[in-house]
């Protein structure tokens, strides 16, 4: 059937036109793309399709269900926001990787056997390192590099697990799992690490950052978002999760109130609010998976709306570090209004985004009696609203006043930002249209008197504690050891220690190798005699007394003056003569005892 | 570049803002005794999210600041270099 077109294929295979249109037609070219998908997305009808025979196996590129479909729809909800952010970037790479990056997210969470998902999987993974690469600096080819190895790292895994469960089941399905033996491990550990659950987090906060302006936008969207899609198709109702998420609610947080670059704290605030998804999965009833989902779909919008914020300032200002910011309100009042849309959705505020979806998973963990984890919960939720909503908005747009005078940024994103922000309030005000997509049809009503009281009570006395304790809460300059320190400092000491003793002993071992023994080998050869008389007398020398030495010395420095020849100075034949007639003289030797 | 004063410049705007904080405080706070008490944990505390806000704040502050500690996490920017 024509109309069964994969979403996904629309960007990966769209995105070979785009090195050959330019100006104003690539530019409509870039948002006539997540329209087409869109369109492609809402003919699939319920099942699956698009078969193709691999091997012994039947890959299945499109299975739909509710699960796979309300993230299709803010995957390519957020590629339209997205692109009308990047549009005016006048290369096309990073169009094309943004477009591979979002094609291959679309296709994971489509794919309907581990095969597909893998290689999906693991297009995503290459494609986004490129949006980090092409921000140019050194700092952020570095950043990819450590992106990148760790997410092979993670693949490898992912691979291991996949091989051994198909192995194990004979089935390449892509279904729930039990957590049991090795392989559901590994495929955990592979789903984890893209979630950034802590210690496998540092990648995310390490490298998005670095990326560029536009490319941290998309990164904010799609890598954590798959994971937690790919959790709750396979490990719904884990135990483990719902500690882990809890943890890292927290997690995030508090290094987010210690970070100064506006991006990394962010990208901090992606960990911790993951962590209520991955929680949710791990809580696992219906209310929390579909709080999950929820909340993926909300997040996604206003993180993104952040991320478009933060980039906004620094593609303006080329400063990102809240030391140096401050003041901007003057100069960036539109980007301030619709930053605090961002800022108030991820805070939770009634009528805002955060208060319809995050609260599905606060409430099933009350439900379920998980006190501890619906106090972390409850704390994380008010560190959000201090470091985002109070701490960054204070410290960039108000605070000492730095004395940078801008303008607002172009266009074109300050339009990607007022989709955002229309959306996180549209759909905080109107919440049935996200409900209606929730794929385990739970039951919620958000909006009670005593929820609002509530949520305004701690919101707003957070915000007391917030300006009672300003003058602690300055930045400076300074960075965080994360988990990235083992792998940074230990790649640093594993390099030290192969060019330092490694090495040493590694050119020990090929002088005594290659020089000394074949050496003394040929050297031996010529005349035995002589060279057993030689030896004989070096060993005696190291014996023997003071008053011997001399005389020795001196019989050592004649026979040597007397030997035919000084083999050292020709000796490049030698070392492989000896060795291939050593060599045969061993196999002559097996093949006669064996024989 | 010369630092023009603007709204957020001017003492008295500050002090307006201020007191449009207390009062939304005050109003929060006593709202809360209007709505059944909270069920959760058995707590019948009225302004129980009040000083749960305010003390996750506090902690979460001093937490940070905690570890943020030059003898624990933090370094300086060229650490990697």
């Amino acid at each position: 059937m024509i109309d069964l077109i994969p979403p996904g294929f629309v960007f990966i295979f769209g995105a070979i036109l785009l090195p050959l249109l330019k100006g104003r037609v690539r530019q409509a070219y870039l948002l006539l793309l997540p329209i087409l998908a869109y369109l492609s997305l809402l003919n699939l009808p319920e099942g699956t399709g698009f078969i193709l025979k691999f091997i012994d196996y039947e890959l299945i590129l499109l299975r739909v269900d509710k699960v796979s479909m309300i993230f299709g729809h803010i995957f390519v909800i957020m590629a339209f926001i997205g692109f009308v952010y990047a549009i005016h970037l006048k290369g096309f790479g990073e169009h094309i990787a943004a477009s591979l990056y979002i094609g291959s997210s679309l296709g994971v969470v489509f794919a309907g056997d581990l095969i597909t998902f893998f290689i999906f999987w693991e297009i995503m993974a290459l494609s986004s390192t490129y949006l980090i690469w092409a921000r140019k600096t050194k700092a952020s080819y570095n950043a990819g590099f450590r992106y990148i190895v760790i997410h092979i790292l993670g693949g490898l895994a992912l691979l291991m697990g996949i091989i051994m469960h198909v192995a194990e089941t004979g089935c390449i399905a892509f279904n729930l799992m039990e957590l049991t033996g090795l392989s559901s491990y590994l495929i955990l550990i592979g789903f984890i690490l893209n979630a950034a659950v802590p210690p496998f987090s540092a990648w995310l906060s390490d490298a998005y950052p670095e990326a560029t302006v536009t490319g941290a936008v998309f990164l904010s969207a799609f890598t954590t978002k798959t994971a937690v899609y790919a959790l709750i198709r396979a490990f719904p109702d884990t135990e483990l999760l719902a500690w882990a998420g809890a943890i890292m609610t927290l997690y995030g947080v508090i290094f987010a109130v210690l970070a100064n670059d506006i991006r990394r704290l962010l990208a901090y605030h992606i960990i911790s609010q993951v962590g209520f998804m991955v929680a949710g999965v791990g809580i696992g009833t219906a209310l929390a998976l579909d709080g999950s989902a929820a909340h993926a779909f909300a997040h996604i919008l206003y993180k993104g709306l952040l991320f478009m914020g933060a980039g906004a300032v620094l593609y303006m200002t080329g400063k990102s570090k809240l030391s140096d910011l401050g003041g901007l309100y003057k100069t960036m009042p539109i980007t301030l209004i619709l930053f605090m849309v961002g800022a108030l959705s991820i805070s939770g505020f009634p009528l805002f985004s955060g208060f319809v979806s995050k609260s599905l998973i606060v409430t099933a963990a009350a439900k379920e009696d998980l006190t501890p984890i619906w106090l972390l919960f409850s704390i994380a939720s008010s560190g959000t609203w201090l470091s985002i909503g109070l701490k960054l908005a204070y410290f960039a747009w108000f605070g000492e006043d730095s004395g940078i005078r801008t303008k607002e940024p172009p266009i074109n994103m300050l339009i990607a930002m007022g989709i955002a922000s229309f959306l996180c309030i549209f759909i905080g005000i109107y919440p049935d249209i996200l409900y209606a997509l929730l794929p385990f049809e739970s039951v919620y009503v958000p909006f009670t008197a005593e929820k609002i009281v509530w949520k305004m009570q701690f919101l707003f006395f957070t915000a007391l504690g917030f300006f009672m304790l300003l003058k602690y809460l300055r930045s400076k300059p300074y960075i965080f050891l994360d988990t990235d320190l083992f792998y940074r400092k230990g790649a640093m000491a594993f390099m030290w220690f192969l060019n330092n003793p490694l090495a040493w002993v590694g050119a020990k071992i090929t002088r005594v190798a290659f020089e000394i023994i074949p050496s003394s080998a040929i050297w031996l050869s010529k005349d035995p005699a002589t060279f057993l008389k030689i030896t004989s007398e070096t060993a005696l020398l190291s014996l023997s007394g003071h008053e011997k030495r001399v005389e020795i010395e001196h019989e050592i420095e004649k026979k040597r003056e007397r030997y035919p020849h000084d083999l050292r100075k020709h000796w490049t034949i030698g070392p492989t003569v000896f060795w291939t007639v050593f060599i045969f003289f061993l196999i002559t030797l097996i093949y006669f005892f064996l024989m | 570049m010369k630092k023009e004063p603007d709204f957020f410049d001017k003492p008295k705007n500050i002090k307006i803002l201020k007191i449009i904080f207390y009062i939304s405080l005050v109003v929060v706070f006593i709202v809360g005794f209007l709505i059944p008490p909270a069920l959760f944990l058995g707590m019948y505390v009225p302004a129980f999210y009040a000083l749960f806000g305010f003390i996750s704040c506090i902690l979460i502050i001093v937490i940070a600041k905690a570890l943020g500690h030059k003898w624990l996490l933090r370094r300086k920017e060229d650490y990697y270099d």
